[in-house]
């Protein structure tokens, strides 16, 4: 089923959470809102669940309205942060929950429900833990006991709000392979909100960059990594490096020159010893190693900038770099944007 | 390595002379304000042997009292079960302007003196009260007999449950009833299928506590029943009676009772405290 949500606004107070938001999340995919905290994300995701109401605008589930539809009668599957798991039930009484809730009319027997639940809890890998409680299970267990539960329900729609964002490093890394399989499964049309850009990039099909109640960029993962729209979107989604220059096409078309910012990604910058086009001249201040990559912070010679540069293990090694000494470091891929844009 | 954590524990700790001073005192002084009262209570009541303790509690005015007792604590619990368990939906799942008023109003029979909560009620319903004449033509009482001792009760008691469940149902926060309507469930097979399992052992705690107080009023009960004897008079209005009537035996025996009540809530509130803990 497809979203629409339609000039949407969302004021708490004096915050401004949703300013005039337009999107349109198409049916069968797995839809990111990536951003920073505070960029309207959440609130985004709990007015598409119905769980909060927005001050103006709609929402429309396959072009139907739905904004005045309570969030009991949207068919949408709800997975919390931290799980939200019913303490005092097992893990199976837990995914049978909105089986069991269900009018007498539309409830399935005690032997279906059973049953359903069994496959579901095969799906979500933990078919041996129907008997536990949720205080018996790692945070990883807990989060697929969610989305069982939710699955459980047959949801139209699935809205995911930072459902890694509570587990440790390793654990959400596996989690996160692991939904992408399950949609590419079952395809129901999800949405997740996260803030993780790795995580963001890894499992959508589309990301929605958000920042302060707005929406600044919506792609693929190629799409928004490669062609950025705008500073921030750069910015957020990886490491960043400013060259500030004159551009001569302003210069071209202006009588007064623009000021542009080149943005380089840590990883496209080229370290090297000999003095080449284009090169700047500049100190090896710092030097660390982290994981398969090493990170060097670099001074421009005459500027005072500092540039950090990623450069592979093989890369490193092969310089031989030691702090102090100089080098020459050139931008392989710079991408331009007018205007100053502060970090 | 012994040595040393050996070492760590002691630069960690007071010393044991004023570890085991402290633990002393401690028990000194409950000993001395709790339990010597509590066992003098007993020894008093069964000064004259069993056979006057049965009979003092059997005594008609006694068995009256103890009737009223059940039934201001029949009256008053529920109410402020139903009152507490609103109250605390309302302000831990709700915001709303005039939040922090309502936590404070719920505070205030804690801050006012019981005399004075009775006292309330007699300005209100008694003859010369505001509503005294009007009460009188249709020949209602509320003063001087049971419904004043019910209402007073209600007063000085309803904090309990509601403290006990504000910080509890804060603590909880709303996800686990989100995670429910989002699932289907209504409103009501929330509140009794998520809610309640989560906050009974709290409710309950709330409950005894709660009873134990309703039961052992004085103040504010003693100011609005009129102290009428077989009528009006609860266990400890009519303790109070009896010793000043110098049936010091009887009134240590019906006052055993209240003691008795206090020993078993104590238990039952260990209980429920052990339960709360397992589950937490």
């Amino acid at each position: 089923m497809s979203i629409e949500i339609v000039s949407v606004n969302k004021q708490f107070g004096s915050f401004t959470a949703l300013s005039d938001v337009n999107l349109t999340v198409p049916s069968g995919e797995l839809t990111a809102l990536l951003g920073p905290s505070g960029s309207g994300k959440t609130t985004l995701l709990r007015i598409i669940a119905g769980l909060e109401t927005p001050d103006a605008g709609s929402i429309r589930f396959d072009g139907e309205e739905t904004t005045d539809r309570h969030v009991r009668e949207r068919q949408v599957g709800f997975v919390f942060q931290h799980y939200a798991l019913f303490r005092h039930m097992t893990v199976e009484q837990n995914v049978a929950f909105g089986l069991t809730v269900k009018p007498r009319k539309d409830r399935p027997s005690k032997k279906e429900i059973k049953e359903r639940v069994h496959e579901l809890l095969r799906l979500v890998q933990l078919e041996g833990l129907a008997d536990r409680y949720p205080s018996q299970l790692s945070g990883g267990q807990r989060q697929r006991v969610a989305l069982a539960r939710a699955l459980a329900v047959e949801p139209k729609v699935l809205l995911l709000d930072e459902p890694f964002g509570a587990l440790d490093a390793k654990v959400r890394v596996e989690l996160r392979r692991w939904l992408r399989r399950l949609h590419d499964e079952i395809h129901v049309t999800s949405v997740f909100v996260t803030h993780d850009q790795e995580e963001a990039l890894e499992v959508a099909d589309r990301i929605v960059v958000m920042n302060k109640g707005r929406i600044e960029q919506v792609g693929t993962p190629a799409e928004v990594y490669d062609q950025p729209a705008n500073p921030f979107v750069f910015d957020f989604l990886g490491s960043v490096n400013l060259f500030h220059c004159r551009s001569e096409q302003g210069q071209a078309r202006a009588a007064v020159p623009e000021l542009s910012v080149g943005y380089v990604r840590s990883h496209d910058i080229e370290v090297e010893r000999r003095q080449n086009d284009g090169a700047v001249e500049a100190e090896v201040r710092h030097i660390q190693a982290v994981g398969p990559a090493v990170r060097v912070e670099l001074l421009v010679r005459g500027t005072g900038k500092t540039v950090e540069a990623e450069l592979s293990r093989d890369g490193a090694d092969r310089l031989a770099l030691g702090v102090g000494e100089t080098v020459y470091a050139r931008p392989r891929k710079m991408q331009r944007f007018v205007g100053d844009y502060q970090i | 390595m012994s040595s040393t954590s050996a070492q760590s524990a002691r630069t960690r700790t007071e010393p044991a002379l004023v570890r085991w001073l402290l633990i002393i005192v401690a028990l000194l002084f409950l000993g001395l304000f709790l339990f010597v009262p509590l066992a003098a209570v007993f020894a008093q009541a069964l000064e004259k042997g069993w056979g006057a303790y049965l009979a003092a509690i059997r005594e008609p005015d006694a068995l009256a009292a103890v009737k009223l007792t059940l039934i201001t604590a029949a009256i008053s619990v529920p109410v402020n079960l139903v009152f507490g368990v609103v109250a605390a939906w309302a302000i831990a799942k709700f915001e709303f302007r005039g939040k922090q008023l309502l936590i404070t109003l719920i505070d205030l029979p804690f801050s006012v003196s019981p005399v004075i909560s009775g006292l309330i009620y007699v300005l209100l319903f008694g003859l010369q009260g505001w509503l005294g004449p009007w009460l009188q033509e249709h020949d209602l009482k509320i003063i001087f007999a049971v419904p004043g001792i019910a209402l007073a009760t209600v007063f000085v008691t309803f904090p309990f449950v509601a403290r006990e469940l504000i910080p509890l149902m804060e603590a909880q926060g709303k996800d686990e009833e989100e995670a429910a309507i989002t699932l289907g469930a209504s409103g009501f097979q929330t509140f009794w299928r998520v809610t309640i399992p989560n906050i009974k052992w709290g409710l309950l705690y709330g409950v005894i506590l709660c009873n134990a107080r309703a039961m052992g009023e004085f103040g504010a009960v003693s100011v609005v029943s009129g102290h009428i004897r077989g009528s009006t008079n609860t266990i400890p209005l009519h303790v109070e009676i009896l010793y000043n009537e110098y049936n010091y035996a009887a009134a240590f025996a019906v006052a055993s009772l209240l003691a008795l009540l206090a020993l078993v809530t104590l238990v039952a509130k260990s209980f429920v405290e052990w339960r709360m803990r397992e589950n937490a």
